[in-house]
C-alpha cells in the first residue's frame, strides 16, 4: 500500500532544492565581470543561467502544488531567511577563486546523481526536471573539476590556496547526505531521493578528482548542519539582503 | 472519422508546421524552432490548437521569447487561440536538431553538435571531434566549454585560426 501523499510535503521538497539552486546562482552572479578571466565570466554566468532555470521549474511547481498564489518571484523573494532550505554549502561566501571552484565542485559532485536519482521520481513534474538538469549539472561538474586539477596541480601558491579552500568547505559536505523527516516521507513514497546513498558517488568522484589535483582528502570530523532547517550561517542574511533588495525596497514590483 | 475530415485535418496540421517553420530561433536567426526538435508536437480541434515545446536548456533566456514567437506566428496564420504548453520530459537532446538544422548552422559560422568518439578523457571528458565550419579541418582546439550562450561552446581553429561557436552535446 502506498502512502498518502501530501502536496505539501512535494512543494516543500521543490523549495528546497529550488533554494539550493537559487543561493549557489547567486554566489556565481556575485562573479559577474570579476573572474580570472573573460572566458570563465562567461561560463560561471552559464552555470548560474542554469541554476536559476532549475530554480524557477521548482518554485513555479511549488506555487502550483501550494495553490496559494505564490509564483516563482514571491518563492525567490520574499520570504525570510529562516524559509530558505538551502544547504549551508551553498551560501558560503566567494573569498577567492579557489573558494568558488572548491564549492561549486563540492556540490556538483553531490547535484548530478542527485538529479539523476530524482530522474526516477514517481512526481512527473520532478522526475522531468531530474532529467533535463542531470544533463546540464554534468557540464558543471567537468568545468569545476577541471578548474580544481588545474589550480591544485598548479604552481605552488593555487595548489595552497585549492588545498586551503577545500579544507574550510569540507565542513559543510556532511549535511548534504542527511535524510531528514521530509526526505523519508517522501523516499517512502518514491518521490524523494535517498541522500545517504549518493555518499558512494560523491566518494568517488572526490576521491578521483583530488588525487588527480595533488590535493588532501580531508578527514571526515565535525560537519555543520542547519541549512534545511533553515539556521544558515552569518553569510546567509548578507545574501538575501542582496538578493531581495528590490522587492524589499518596491514592495510588488514588477520586472 | 471521413475521409474528407482526415484529409482537412493534415491540411490544417501541415498549415501549422509551416507556419512553425517561419518562426526563428532569435540567437540563431537562421534556424526555425523545427529545425531544432524543440516542437515535440501539435494538436488540433476545430481552430483550437495547442504546440508542445521543449526547452533546450532550462534557463534559456529566449524559451519565454520563442514561446511568444510561436503564438504570434500562429495568431497571424489565422489561429487567434493558439496556446504552447512547455514539455520538460522527454528532455530535449540536440540529437532532434534536423539535417537541414546542423547544415544552416555550420552555414551560419556554429558548428553542430559532433558525435562523441573515443577521446575519453580521465574524468568526465567525452572530447567530441569538432570540425571548424569554416575550413572543416578537425584541427581544432576547445577554448572554453561555455560560451556566448547556454547551448553553445567556444572553439578556435589551429588551421584556418578562426574562432567559432560549437553547438554543444546534451
Amino acid at each position: 500500500m502506498s502512502a498518502v501523499i501530501d502536496k505539501a510535503d512535494i512543494a516543500s521538497y521543490a523549495i528546497r532544492w529550488g533554494d539550493d539552486a537559487l543561493i549557489l546562482s547567486h554566489r556565481l552572479a556575485e562573479w559577474c565581470a570579476d573572474a580570472p578571466e573573460l572566458e570563465e565570466d562567461m561560463a560561471l554566468m552559464n552555470l548560474a543561467l542554469d541554476l536559476v532555470g532549475q530554480a524557477r521549474t521548482l518554485y513555479t511547481y511549488a506555487g502550483e502544488l501550494e495553490g496559494r498564489g505564490r509564483d516563482e518571484d514571491a518563492i525567490a523573494f520574499t520570504r525570510e531567511e529562516r524559509d530558505y532550505k538551502n544547504a549551508l554549502l551553498v551560501e558560503q561566501p566567494n573569498e577567492d577563486f579557489a573558494y568558488a571552484v572548491a564549492r561549486q565542485f563540492l556540490y556538483d559532485a553531490f547535484s548530478l546523481p542527485f538529479y539523476q536519482a530524482l530522474a526516477s521520481s514517481k512526481d512527473a513534474t520532478l522526475a522531468a526536471l531530474g532529467e533535463k538538469a542531470a544533463k546540464e549539472v554534468r557540464y558543471h561538474l567537468k568545468h569545476s573539476a577541471d578548474w580544481l586539477i588545474r589550480l591544485g596541480d598548479g604552481t605552488d601558491e593555487s595548489h595552497r590556496r585549492m588545498q586551503a579552500a577545500i579544507d574550510e568547505l569540507w565542513t559543510y559536505t556532511g549535511e548534504l547526505f542527511v535524510n531528514d523527516d521530509l526526505d523519508r516521507r517522501l523516499i517512502a513514497a518514491g518521490i524523494g531521493v535517498d541522500l545517504a546513498a549518493l555518499k558512494s558517488a560523491w566518494n568517488d568522484t572526490v576521491s578521483t578528482v583530488l588525487k588527480e589535483a595533488t590535493l588532501q582528502r580531508p578527514a571526515d570530523g565535525w560537519m555543520a548542519t542547519g541549512g534545511r532547517e533553515g539556521r544558515h550561517s552569518e553569510y546567509m542574511g548578507y545574501l538575501l539582503a542582496e538578493l531581495q533588495y528590490m522587492q524589499r525596497a518596491y514592495p510588488n514590483m514588477k520586472w | 472519422m471521413t475521409a474528407a475530415v482526415a484529409i482537412a485535418k493534415s491540411r490544417q496540421e501541415q498549415a501549422v508546421w509551416a507556419a512553425l517553420a517561419q518562426v526563428m530561433d532569435p540567437e540563431i536567426p537562421v534556424v526555425s524552432v523545427v529545425d531544432l526538435g524543440i516542437v515535440r508536437g501539435v494538436s488540433i480541434n476545430g481552430d483550437d490548437v495547442e504546440v508542445n515545446v521543449s526547452p533546450t536548456y532550462t534557463g534559456c533566456p529566449a524559451t519565454q521569447l520563442i514561446e511568444m514567437e510561436i503564438l504570434e506566428a500562429l495568431q497571424h496564420n489565422g489561429y487567434p487561440k493558439a496556446r504552447v504548453k512547455r514539455v520538460l520530459s522527454p528532455a530535449w537532446t540536440t540529437e532532434w536538431i534536423s539535417d537541414a538544422g546542423r547544415d544552416k548552422l555550420r552555414a551560419y559560422g556554429i558548428a553542430p553538435p559532433a558525435a562523441v568518439k573515443g577521446r575519453v578523457s580521465a574524468l568526465l571528458g567525452e572530447e567530441p571531434d569538432v570540425a571548424c565550419p569554416r575550413c572543416g579541418s578537425k584541427n581544432t582546439r576547445k577554448v572554453s566549454e561555455f560560451g556566448s550562450t547556454p547551448c553553445k561552446a567556444h572553439y578556435a581553429c589551429a588551421d584556418c585560426l578562426e574562432p567559432f561557436d560549437y553547438f554543444k552535446c546534451l
